[in-house]
């Protein structure tokens, strides 16, 4: 064998053996961890999920099989509010938006305590997170459960949407 | 290739089960499809050992030096006589597997028969799920992962899929047919032998792709008959106390968001219709047979059954899950 063929193939192995590095791990059954509690920011869990390619995969899974879109459509909003703005009648962070999600909130909101199981409801809000813009744009699905006329989401120019005050919220035209 | 043998071995041995097998013919189409493939392997066989005779006697017959050649006698003409031979042989070949293809094509392929029994099967990651269509809306069934056909009967089936590429695929009954995202295919059977039989998706759909499997039975009409009358049945009520704890668990926790039981509150259409899974064979498509073990493995933490499965962790408690299980099991 030359050593030449021993460095080729060497080399062979090493990037067969790269893209195997960058794998996020599936974590298929949440963790144990106990009940979060309502309210609280912070909790590590948002951390965990939100960005995650899979589980914001799983969460638009849920958002149409649980009929989000019946009333916020596919982000849009109709019913409900739209979710692919900045504004957020309860909360926009991770803890807030499954706490909405598991409470319920006035006007139509209905609760999914004990409906959804907790590590379905930090799915869901991971992907009600995507349709904003939050997350990396690599941690995006590639697919769009809806029909839509515009490019998928992965291939758009997209930023995080800017936090404005009440006031310049206001002066805005509608 | 001794060390060939016992792989070889291996693949021969799983063509012996029987129920998940290309060579069965148990259906009209596979039946044809067989024919179809046994003129091709005699055609090709033949052209395949005529052209290796000619080429053994053209490197046994050794070519000799110029001087030794004896002079010509009239060969031109049996050549060319040869050569024409030749062609004909391979044109009269060619148009008879094209016509072999064609007619048994079109056979497949053909007009729907009026007395169809007709069956939407929807594809899900990882699992089948079946509609038998009736003209009244109310004799529709809905179950999962199973398929009961009345023997010698034609059966139409739509096929569609709710995510991505799957492949319907009853080997002993008719080739595979794919089912696309947003789109209708279908396929017609026409089961001839009575028997239990498996059917398996055959496009790689993700990581349960191996367990996404489909039990279909071939019986007498009568059985069928009975089958179908007992489908339509909604469940009954909970008659034991410890029944009736996982009746209410089912119907006011999780497993009615996604779970249908039909004559019950539980209405969710995105999983499996639970309302006879215990008269199935199996469950988690074919993942387990349907036992009373299986189930509270199942429902304990489907994750660990088939990792990756749509259905969630819960985490019920023991007295929950034994409720649970006691419930599904009076579901015949």
């Amino acid at each position: 064998m030359s050593s030449r063929f021993r460095a080729v193939s060497a080399a062979l192995i090493a990037m067969v053996a790269l893209p195997s590095c960058d794998r996020e791990t599936r974590e298929n059954r949440g963790k144990p961890l106990p009940e979060s509690v309502p309210g609280i920011v912070g909790d590590p869990r948002a951390a965990e999920y939100e960005g995650n390619a899979f589980h914001i995969a799983q969460g638009q899974r849920y958002y149409v099989w649980m009929n989000c879109n019946g009333c916020h459509a596919h982000g849009g909003g109709g019913m409900g509010p739209p979710l692919m703005d900045a504004e957020w009648r309860y909360g926009g962070s991770m803890e807030q938006i499954v706490d909405t999600i598991r409470e319920g909130r006035p006007n139509g909101m209905p609760s999914f305590d004990q409906k959804l199981s907790e590590q379905q409801m930090w799915q869901l809000a991971a992907f009600v997170r995507t349709l904003s813009a939050q997350p990396r744009q690599d941690a995006l699905p590639g697919r769009a459960d809806e029909m839509s006329n515009i490019e998928p989401r992965t291939l758009d120019e997209r930023r995080p949407v800017e936090r404005t005050s009440p006031a310049a919220d206001q002066a805005r035209p509608r | 290739m001794r060390r060939l043998l016992p792989g070889l071995a291996a693949v021969a041995l799983v063509a012996c089960e029987g129920r998940q097998s290309v060579t069965g013919g148990d259906g009209l189409h596979s039946g044809q499809f067989n024919s179809l493939f046994l003129i091709f392997l005699l055609v090709t066989a033949f052209f395949y050992l005529l052209v290796i005779a000619f080429l053994v006697a053209a490197v046994v017959r050794r070519r000799g030096r110029a001087e030794d050649r004896p002079e010509k006698s009239g060969g031109e003409g049996g050549f060319r006589l040869i050569l024409i031979g030749w062609v004909a042989l391979v044109a009269l070949g060619l148009t008879g597997l094209t016509a072999a293809s064609y007619f048994s094509d079109a056979a497949a392929g053909g007009a729907r028969p009026a007395n169809a029994i007709r069956i939407a099967v929807t594809a899900n990651q990882w699992w089948w799920d079946v509609r038998y269509l009736d003209p009244v809306p109310a004799n529709t069934i809905r179950t999962a992962n199973e398929l009961h056909l009345p023997v010698g009967v034609p059966v139409h089936i739509q096929l569609k899929s709710n995510d991505v590429i799957h492949s319907f695929w009853v080997p002993n009954l008719a080739g595979k047919q794919d089912l696309i995202p947003g789109r209708i295919t279908d396929i017609t059977l026409i089961p001839r032998k009575e028997g239990l039989y498996r059917g398996q998706c055959a496009e790689f759909c993700g990581l349960q792709h191996a367990h996404m499997a489909l039990d279909v039975t071939v019986e007498p009409m009568e059985t069928f008959e009975a089958w179908r009358r007992s489908q339509l049945r909604p469940a009954p009520p909970p008659a034991t106390p410890l029944a009736v704890t996982g009746y209410n668990y089912i119907m006011t926790q999780e497993c009615s968001a996604c779970h249908n039981i039909s004559g019950t509150p539980a209405s969710g259409q995105v999983a499996p219709d639970l309302t006879h899974i215990a008269s199935r064979r199996s469950i988690g498509a074919g993942t387990f047979p349907m036992s009373r073990g299986h189930l509270y493995a199942w429902i304990a933490d489907p994750q660990s059954a088939k990792p990756g499965n749509h259905m969630p962790y819960v985490g019920l408690e023991p007295h929950e899950l034994h409720g649970v299980v006691a419930y599904l099991e009076t579901l015949k």
